[in-house]
């Protein structure tokens, strides 16, 4: 189990208060002036060096990301660093938390981030639905505005920056980030076609960086801590500590900071208080949030929570939030209520996407009650393929590949409905030929 | 400039071009729906997806991909076969099977694309989304459930047109494409969401169910509606104009047309004047053509003759016309029908010299007294594309919506003698500078030249100084001398025995009382009834005539249809006449009326832009009074055909006087 | 667009709110998020001033607010943008009401982690108290939307109510909070199971030291 004394997120449980004093008193805000004085080359450095990678889903090496930015922007064309904290992905949780308790981490790193990329401001692009959580955030940005800690000057390092906090309205494809920038710019949350890419043209067409909360709220720490403390925690390749968020049945769910690539056994063991029913009840999980195809139990147990692991057993770390389904479970209403997600959260602009979310949620709702046709579990995988890489955005990747993780894994359990709807026995093809 | 290879063979693009026009230079045919080559990219619709290497291991959208050097595009391997297969099936589970009923039929995007690159089945076993109509307007008809959510609309509304009036509301599946409130789109161009449509989802209101395209007969011409000589097709079938389009024309009319352009041809078939007509004891009373022409000669006017051209007759007409006054000794021609008595003595003082295309180079444009939205809405679109590139528009003039942001500087002409620093200030660092003189500040015509000079509007290869003409008929007019120094004042002022109206209807026939008038024209309108003689004549559809628009572009058109009834070709009704009053004019056919019309004016023998010399008269610079309107009041009823056309009719009661005509769905 | 609430008529709507304008509090307010975004890009306004605006309607109708017409133009004007597009915005948005709702807007999560937790029986509470998805009550106490994700997964099956969320939810839990609503009665927000926020049941795995005190790690790194 990772030491307490190596866990960035220290308040995440809330026991103590979020504000400024507090804050300090664990450790926020030491001597940021002298951090931000290592110089932007140096912090980019430093956090490339930590092998910190996105915590928002892709797992892009996050100081490379920032490096992209222009080392000298123009006056009428600034720099801007966008954080993401439209947390909407099904099962993720955990920027919530940060933001609750631990503000101050945020919006220090968001300076010495922004510092970094050379960026005049950070918006911070909350979801709507987070209302306390926003009015913590607000507040809390109050409170460095009033300390001069980010403002004009930020922390006497002569360097002005400001940080804003923007209220999304409920829009889950707000989440990418071109649709975050164009629901920024205050119209419909419509990802935006790429290239250009953020970094070239972003935010009011100036060159912008989108990162997730977690991958800002923990630069503070590693560079107070070093690089190579973080680079301690994980596997080559996926270094760090990480949140965890685990729902769905384990007896104890909860969000919870844990090294990279702990296995998922020890993860549930440790704080999970084990799964319901015991580790023979356990069906499949969901490992990185609704995008990932699902893992079956056997696969899933002793495998390493990290990019590579995970994907190893066909599946994603994305967001970390961990999905756990026991064996009661309606595995096939699981994905099918996940479909019928990204149908209400497609944006509508591009077809595949706009037309194959909806048929596909439709299928998958005649394969819940079995009224289908066992020839259709074919045309369906067909349907998640004809989705998957031809959209603008990845939603659409996203709405397939939960349904192709499915059929993979629980192809005869989806027959089996099929058939027992029929009154068993009868070919499909029998009937349809009468 | 980038080499790329499509499909193994190499091919030189120009810069900044997307991997959609590479594959086009290479002779390949990409499918799309939502790309258009007037309108932004969106890039949603997935049609033209390719495989491009280097790249994802998956197809990219090729409308939005920059063609880049040594890049391999691959327009149909398996993967782009079977990706635009998926996109298309897609595109149709939603999509109805109605295509016997829908007036898209012959001339759908998405039903040929299905046949080239769709699957032949559909695998969707589902119920089909059915999407409420929307109300758009007198215009367009909407058929919803049909949308493919391409946008083009939208983008069409917001960027050519400049209303934002269309939009996409909801999301995902539940998206609709729909007008603010449903209302009226309130613009001058809506008809061209029409043909931008890749579906039958906005089919045109007044045509719905008249046609289908092999039926009908394709005649390409000009249009009279104003003075920009929009390109179109006009399409018949057996005597009925039923439809006009757009052609393309990229140095007039790029490929739009304004609704009066499409939709004033309804009026083509209503209150025409099909058989002469006498005035006995005070009514006009049918007649036949002799004894029409033995009124006419009774008249035994001498050289006491006058001709006024109407704004929509073509040169051939007025041509004719001259040729008579000038055998019976007479020059007193004139076009402008309202009293405007402009100095002509250069015709490159009253022209449109920076040309419609070149209006979208201007980086400063000075509008005066000039109501642009309404007296050449295809003006107006170029000067929003000129803004688009960062045009700075001012305005001299009541103010009005023009469809971008502009600097009113006052109503009072006074100004342009004393325009304030700002203007001065930005034309003096402008490289393209414009002023655009429009129908209400003409008669300031002096004071505006005299701005040519301290606004340096004339350079080298640059003509800045511009005047809007809205009738069809006025360059043509001016051409062939139909203008007196004092205007139609002159005219009046001779008191003529004998008047010809060609198509005019503007004028105040009162001041004529003691002229003998003929009407020579195809409405039954206010000339008509002014007339003591009618003599029926062929309207635009259906005669092939010149004209000459507002930039000096000599255009010619030709016939679609045949005039009703007993009605004439205009230029054999002042033939045959000629004949009867002994003045025999030396020309029996069209083309012979055309050789001697080209040694009258030779400039209207040369399709193409007439070449002005630029020698300004000088005027009186002085300009004093306060321009209180346009000279447009009502833009859907500018000429006896508008007046004529129930469409023309409904828009002008919903679209100017808001007259509420929104109904729920059909 | 089956589930959609039908829009009110809108010569009722101008008349109601034709004449809609920020209140003195909300004008401080309107202006405090304008300075949020540089000159000439107001449009990023839309979001939050159509928020402030619904809140506004809300506290004058007693409601959890809605978006008139009027209003989404008066919010329009103020960032200078086409209605059609601010328009269109609201209606992309799941938060913003395009027809009134109730004094509180239930919006139960459905989405799959809550689906696992038990959202079906949270969903018969309330249906149970009467309460019909899409619906408001014939009291106009409450509406009651099936939401997406709101992400308190760890914390399912969750509520969110007007600005408040309920977590760890069952049946009786849920009915007890939408009686104690309905009788004007006080509810605590947050967990119901008394646990803290996403700390797993029964106290902390993991900072411990955190509970009692605000402890400082910085002197045990090494």
């Amino acid at each position: 189990m990772l030491a307490d004394k190596d866990r960035i997120f220290t308040n995440v449980y809330g026991f103590q208060p979020w504000n400024i004093d507090a804050a300090i008193k664990r450790g926020d805000w030491d001597n940021t002036k002298g951090l931000m004085a290592l110089g932007q080359d140096a912090l980019i450095d430093a956090v490339k060096a930590s092998g910190l990678r996105g915590r928002g889903g892709a797992g892009f090496p996050t100081g490379t990301k920032w490096s992209f930015m222009p080392k000298e922007p123009k006056a009428d064309r600034p720099n801007f660093l966008v954080i993401n904290a439209d947390e909407s992905e099904p099962g993720s949780c955990k920027d919530r938390e940060i933001i609750r308790h631990d503000p101050h981490k945020l919006i220090e790193g968001a300076l010495i981030a922004g510092f970094a990329m050379r960026a005049r401001a950070a918006y911070i692009y909350i979801r709507g639905e987070y209302i306390r959580e926003a009015e913590v955030l607000f507040a809390a940005i109050a409170e460095a505005y009033d300390k001069g800690l980010i403002g004009k000057n930020a922390c006497g390092s002569g360097y002005d920056f400001d940080v804003f906090c923007h209220r999304g309205a409920g829009a889950y494809i707000c989440g990418e980030e071109t649709a975050m920038l164009e629901s920024l710019e205050g119209k419909k949350g419509q990802p935006r076609l790429k290239p250009p890419f953020p970094a070239g043209a972003g935010l009011y067409g100036c060159p912008t960086t989108v990162n997730n909360v977690e991958s800002i709220a923990v630069v503070p720490t590693i560079l107070r801590r070093s690089p190579e403390w973080f680079a301690s925690f994980g596997a080559e390749n996926n270094r760090g500590t990480k949140l965890f968020q685990i729902s769905g049945h384990v007896n104890k769910p909860c969000v919870v900071e844990e090294a990279m690539s702990i296995t998922f056994r020890e993860l549930i063991e440790t704080h999970c208080g084990g799964i319901r029913g015991g580790w023979d009840n356990l069906l499949a999980v969901i490992p990185g949030g609704s995008s990932v195809p699902l893992v079956p139990a056997a696969e899933i147990m002793d495998c390493p929570m990290d990019f590579d692991g995970l994907k190893k057993v066909g599946s994603g770390l994305g967001t970390a939030a961990i999905i756990v389904m026991d064996k009661s479970t309606d595995i096939v209403r699981a994905i099918s209520r996940l479909s019928y997600f990204y149908k209400h959260e497609s944006c509508g602009q591009c077809t595949p996407c706009r037309e194959g979310t909806g048929w596909m949620w439709r299928v998958m709702e005649r394969m819940r009650t079995g009224d289908a046709d066992i020839s259709e579990i074919d045309t369906l995988y067909q349907v998640t393929k004809q989705v998957e890489g031809h959209t603008i955005c990845a939603l659409g990747d996203a709405a397939a590949w939960p349904i192709q993780g499915l059929i993979k894994h629980f192809r005869p359990e989806m027959e089996r409905r099929i058939t027992e709807k029929r009154g068993g026995g009868l070919s499909p093809m029998m009937e349809a030929a009468e | 400039m980038p080499i790329v290879k499509v499909d193994g063979v190499e091919v030189e693009v120009p810069a900044g071009a997307t991997v959609l026009q590479a594959c086009e230079i290479a002779g390949k045919e990409i499918p799309r729906f939502c790309y258009h080559e007037r309108l932004s990219i969106a890039g949603n619709c997935r049609m033209c997806l390719v495989e491009v290497k280097p790249g994802p291991p998956k197809p990219q959208a090729s409308c939005a991909l920059p063609a880049a050097d040594k890049q391999e595009i691959f327009t149909n391997s398996p993967m782009v076969k079977q990706a635009r297969e998926g996109v298309m099936e897609f595109l149709l589970i939603n999509h109805p099977l109605d295509c016997p009923i829908c007036d898209q039929g012959g001339e759908c995007d998405l039903q040929d694309q299905s046949l080239a690159y769709g699957r032949g089945h559909s695998r969707y076993d589902e119920n089909k989304r059915a999407v409420t109509e929307k109300y758009m307007g007198p215009i367009v008809k909407t058929v919803m459930t049909r949308c493919i959510q391409c946008t083009r609309c939208i983008r069409f509304a917001e960027e050519v047109a400049g209303v934002e009036e269309i939009g996409a509301i909801g999301r995902g599946e539940d998206m609709q494409i729909v007008s603010y409130l449903e209302g009226a789109v309130t613009s001058e161009l809506s008809g061209n969401v029409v043909d931008l449509c890749p579906v039958g989802a906005l089919t045109s209101k007044p045509y719905a169910f008249e046609a289908r395209p092999w039926e009908l007969k394709k005649t390409l011409t000009i249009d009279v509606m104003d003075a920009v000589g929009t390109n179109i097709r006009l399409d018949s079938r057996g005597r009925q104009v039923l439809r006009a389009v757009p052609r393309i024309n990229e140095d007039v009319n790029e490929e739009w047309a304004s609704d009066k352009t499409r939709h004033a041809v309804d009026g083509l078939v209503r209150k025409r004047l099909d058989t002469p007509y006498i005035r006995k004891d005070g009514r006009l009373t049918k007649a036949t053509w002799d004894e029409a022409f033995a009124a006419i000669a009774a008249v035994d006017a001498g050289s006491s003759v006058a001709a006024v051209a109407g704004d929509l007759v073509d040169a051939e007409t007025m041509y004719a016309a001259k040729a008579l006054l000038a055998s019976m000794g007479s020059t007193l021609l004139e076009g402008r029908q309202t009293g405007m008595d402009y100095d002509t003595s250069s015709l490159a003082a009253v022209n449109f010299n920076t040309t419609i295309a070149g209006t979208e180079k201007a980086d400063v444009i000075l509008l005066v007294g000039s109501n642009l939205r309404w007296e050449a809405p295809l003006v107006n679109t170029r000067i929003r594309k000129a803004i688009k590139k960062g045009a700075k528009v001012f305005a001299i003039g009541p103010e009005t919506e023009l469809t971008y942001k502009v600097e009113w500087l006052g109503a009072d002409l006074a100004l342009l003698g004393n325009l304030p620093e700002a203007v001065t200030e930005t034309f003096a660092s402008a490289e393209r500078p414009m002023v655009i003189v429009g129908g209400a500040g003409l008669k300031a015509l002096g004071a505006a030249l005299a701005l040519v000079s301290p606004l340096g509007l004339v350079k080298d290869a640059w003509n800045g100084f511009n005047v809007v003409h809205m009738a069809a008929s006025r360059m043509g007019g001016l051409m062939l001398g139909f203008a007196q120094k004092g205007g139609i004042a002159d005219l009046v002022a001779a008191a003529p025995k004998l008047a010809f109206f060609l198509g005019a209807d503007e004028v105040d026939f009162s001041k004529f009382a003691g002229s003998f008038k003929v009407y020579v024209g195809h409405h039954g309108d206010k000339g008509a009834a002014a007339a003591d003689v009618i003599l029926p004549g062929a309207s635009y559809a259906e005669k092939s005539g010149t004209y000459v628009n507002l930039e000096g572009r000599v255009q010619r058109g030709e016939r679609a249809v045949f005039p009703p009834g007993d009605a004439r070709d205009d230029w054999t009704i002042f033939r045959a006449l000629s004949a009867v009053l002994g003045r025999t004019l030396p020309f029996d056919t069209l083309d012979e009326l055309r050789a001697n019309m080209a040694l009258d004016t030779p400039a209207l023998a040369t399709l193409g832009l007439a070449s002005f010399d630029w020698a300004p008269p000088a005027l009186d610079a002085s300009a004093t009074g306060e321009i209180t309107g346009y000279p447009i009041q009502d833009f859907y009823l500018t000429n006896a055909i508008c007046r004529a056309s129930p469409t023309m009719q409904r828009c002008s009661s919903e679209l100017v006087h808001g007259v509420d005509f929104a109904e729920a769905a059909e | 667009m089956a589930e959609a609430p039908k829009i009110p008529d809108e010569a009722e709507t101008r008349a109601r709110w034709g004449a809609f304008a920020w209140t003195e509090e909300n004008q401080k307010k309107a202006n405090e998020i304008l300075g949020r975004y540089p000159k000439g890009r107001e449009q990023s306004a839309s979001l939050p001033l159509l928020d402030l605006a619904q809140r506004q309607v809300g506290a004058e109708t007693q409601t959890q607010g809605w978006l008139p017409v009027p209003v989404i133009e008066f919010v329009a004007r103020q960032i200078g943008v086409p209605y059609m597009r601010v328009y269109e915005v609201v209606s992309f948005y799941t938060m913003f009401n395009m027809a009134p709702v109730g004094r509180y807007h239930v919006q139960v999560c459905g989405t799959t982690p809550c689906l696992l937790g038990g959202s079906d029986d949270v969903l018969s509470a309330c249906k149970n108290k009467g309460l019909i998805k899409g619906r408001t009550t014939p009291d106009g106490m409450f509406t009651l939307t099936e939401v997406e994700c709101l992400g308190a997964c760890a914390n399912a099956p969750m509520v969110q109510i007007n600005d408040d969320n309920f977590e760890d939810l069952d049946y009786d839990k849920t009915t007890a909070i939408l009686e104690a609503l309905a009788t004007g009665g006080t509810v605590t927000p947050g967990s119901q199971t008394g646990r803290r926020d996403s700390c797993p049941a029964g106290g902390p795995t993991s900072l411990t030291a955190m509970v009692d005190e605000n402890h400082d790690y910085r002197e045990e790194w090494a």
